[in-house]
């Protein structure tokens, strides 16, 4: 708890702890620089650099042809359209999934049978991963699967389609199984900030005469919003990164009508082997959550007490 | 104050009163809403399961009618299947690998931020930070073309290292607050007896930051266990796939054959929802931790 950092402490002579210190702090410090920088930072320079070029995979890296690539990326109409299905996604999760996942938490923060089994099956799909879940809903949405099934024998036949071979749907059909793959974990992180409020809060205003709705609006929500920007924040960085769902369960298609910026990258980087162009890709993907990142945490998390991500807690 | 007053007794009625007033939902239509989540969050896993006694015939004739009989011959195919228990063996080998070093590697690191004064402390720790906001899915083609420079493109390595520094961050954003609220007094009193810094790392920091070292264990197994994209570039032969790409994999082979696809997908998942109920406690509060930062 208190970070006691006693002044009091037995000392071997100067010189000799100082040559101590610094050995120890190599020993220590050295394993994950190099671990960190090699394989985080070290490939980011590798894509810069490989950006610069044409490249197909084999051979050296002799065709300089400077920004090319990022003219090709940055003014390709499939890039454009990869980018905006990203966008999409992420504001169709703070439009959809935020609110249910305040609504659900609210519900679950309630004191009733079985909350803790109820938390732990709705956290779930979190815990599997995308492959899993993209096959496990590829088979579920097949035509004349489970799903269609379903809905005939429930007299709600009008309601079949093509959820993963219709351009115009197939977009909200991957959006829908992200939900259910996510929304857990939304819940899970929003219940824990619903813990942090106090109850007295709440009940020095229902003693006062206000309503069960105004409590939560003027009281719950505004508490909550620290949460609440955290949650905005990952699910934006995981909406522009969104992949594994995708190629699984669509390919990007029909027709690129669900590509993203990294099934993009897939199909024109890894398969078409142009990875210069990949790389350049890359690139504009970091550069974009990078400038979202700083803009969030300049213009939205700097409220909270410590920006999020930057302060470390327990 | 709060489970004192309810332990007198006295108050607590008075506070019940207030609960029932306080909520906008009633108890009834707030069940009904958790029972339709719930069906909606683990039927589609419960019917992979189910689905996988059937055969494909009886799931083209009718998707959603019961196994009937129920066949083990597709639980038993994979069971006995070398592709399964290959992509189960790299699973494992690269999750330990990337975990184990991330742990050893992110405690160390974890260590000298926490418990060293030095120049550049606190920069060396934003830069850790921020690889935060880069996950591993954005490198995963500049690592292919580090990889290959390297000569660890197809190779188990090639992802374990990739993702044990990629799980860095998350490591030391968890372990430094709670090696640092470890008091100071404990290594004063280690090193007046005669103990190096070192020595008291190894025998008295590690032992006590036992939660918060399996709590980053744990995320990142779970998150090596789960990777896709990387594995996907940087392994060309299905002897190295791990179980995401052996998962996808069976799918597009299988197509015509529903009920192994379901199967296989079934038996997938329960590494994942045995660990998760192994150690759930510690995985949500880990994230949750890590994350509310």
């Amino acid at each position: 708890m208190a970070r006691t950092q006693s002044a009091v402490r037995a000392r071997p002579p100067r010189s000799r702890r100082v040559v101590r210190k610094r050995v120890e702090l190599i020993v220590l410090l050295v394993p994950p620089i190099v671990l960190f920088l090699g394989f985080v930072i070290v490939p980011m320079i590798f894509a810069v650099w490989y950006s610069l070029y044409n490249w197909s995979g084999f051979g050296p890296l002799n065709d300089f042809i400077g920004t090319a690539n990022y003219t090709g990326v940055l003014t390709g109409p499939v890039f454009h359209q990869a980018l905006l299905h990203n966008v999409i996604i992420a504001v169709l999760s703070l439009v959809i999934q935020l609110p249910i996942s305040i609504g659900l938490a609210l519900l679950l923060n309630r004191r009733m049978r079985g909350r803790t089994f109820l938390r732990l099956a709705v956290f779930a799909p979190f815990v599997l991963s995308e492959a899993t879940a993209a096959v496990m809903w590829y088979e579920l949405l097949q035509p004349g699967g489970p799903l269609d099934a379903l809905l005939k024998a429930a007299g709600l036949g009008g309601l079949v389609h093509y959820w993963l071979a219709s351009t115009s749907l197939v977009l909200y059909s991957v959006f829908v199984v992200a939900t259910w793959k996510y929304i857990g974990f939304g819940i899970v992180l929003l219940l824990a900030g619903l813990q942090g409020i106090p109850p007295e809060l709440r009940e020095a205003a229902a003693i006062d005469g206000a309503t069960p709705w105004q409590l939560t609006r003027a009281i719950t929500l505004p508490l909550l919003a620290p949460t609440i920007r955290i949650w905005i924040f990952l699910s934006v960085i995981g909406s522009l990164q969104l992949f594994d769902l995708v190629w699984i369960m669509t390919l990007g298609g029909p027709a690129n009508a669900s590509n993203t910026m990294l099934t993009y990258q897939y199909t024109n980087g890894v398969q078409r082997t142009q990875f210069g162009y990949g790389a350049t890709v890359s690139v504009v993907l970091f550069v974009i959550s990078v400038v979202f990142a700083l803009a969030y945490q300049r213009y939205a998390l700097r409220r909270d007490t410590a920006g999020a991500l930057t302060r470390a807690v327990m | 104050m709060t489970a004192a007053s309810a332990r007198l007794g006295r108050r607590a009625p008075r506070r019940d009163v207030i609960r029932e007033r306080r909520t906008w939902l009633s108890l009834p239509a707030s069940y009904l809403v958790i029972l339709l989540v719930l069906a909606i969050t683990i039927a589609p896993m419960l019917y992979m399961v189910v689905g996988g006694f059937s055969t494909t015939a009886q799931l083209n004739a009718n998707p959603n009618a019961l196994p009937h009989p129920w066949v083990w011959s597709n639980y038993a195919a994979i069971a006995t299947s070398s592709l399964f228990w290959q992509a189960v063996a790299n699973s494992v080998v690269i999750a330990v690998v990337a975990t184990g070093l991330a742990v050893t590697l992110g405690s160390m690191a974890a260590f000298a931020l926490s418990r060293y004064t030095f120049r550049g402390r606190e920069g060396l720790y934003v830069l850790f930070v921020a690889g935060l906001l880069f996950p591993l899915n954005t490198a995963a083609l500049p690592l292919f073309l580090l990889l290959q420079q390297i000569g660890l493109n197809d190779n188990l390595l090639g992802v374990a290292l990739p993702e044990a520094a990629f799980a860095l961050p998350v490591t030391i954003v968890i372990l430094r607050p709670f090696m640092r609220a470890i008091p100071g007094e404990l290594e004063d009193a280690a090193i007046v007896d005669g103990a190096t810094r070192i020595r008291f790392f190894l025998r008295i920091l590690l032992p006590l930051s036992r939660p918060a070292l399996i709590t980053v264990g744990i995320l990142a197994f779970v998150t090596s266990w789960n990777a896709y994209l990387l594995p996907l570039v940087v392994f060309t032969s299905q002897d190295h796939y791990t179980l995401p790409l052996a998962v996808a994999n069976f799918q597009s082979t299988y197509t015509q054959d529903t009920a192994r696809v379901y199967a296989f997908t079934a038996v997938s998942m329960i590494p994942a929802l045995a660990i998760f109920v192994f150690a759930q406690r510690r995985l949500v509060g880990g994230l949750v931790g890590a994350i509310r930062g």
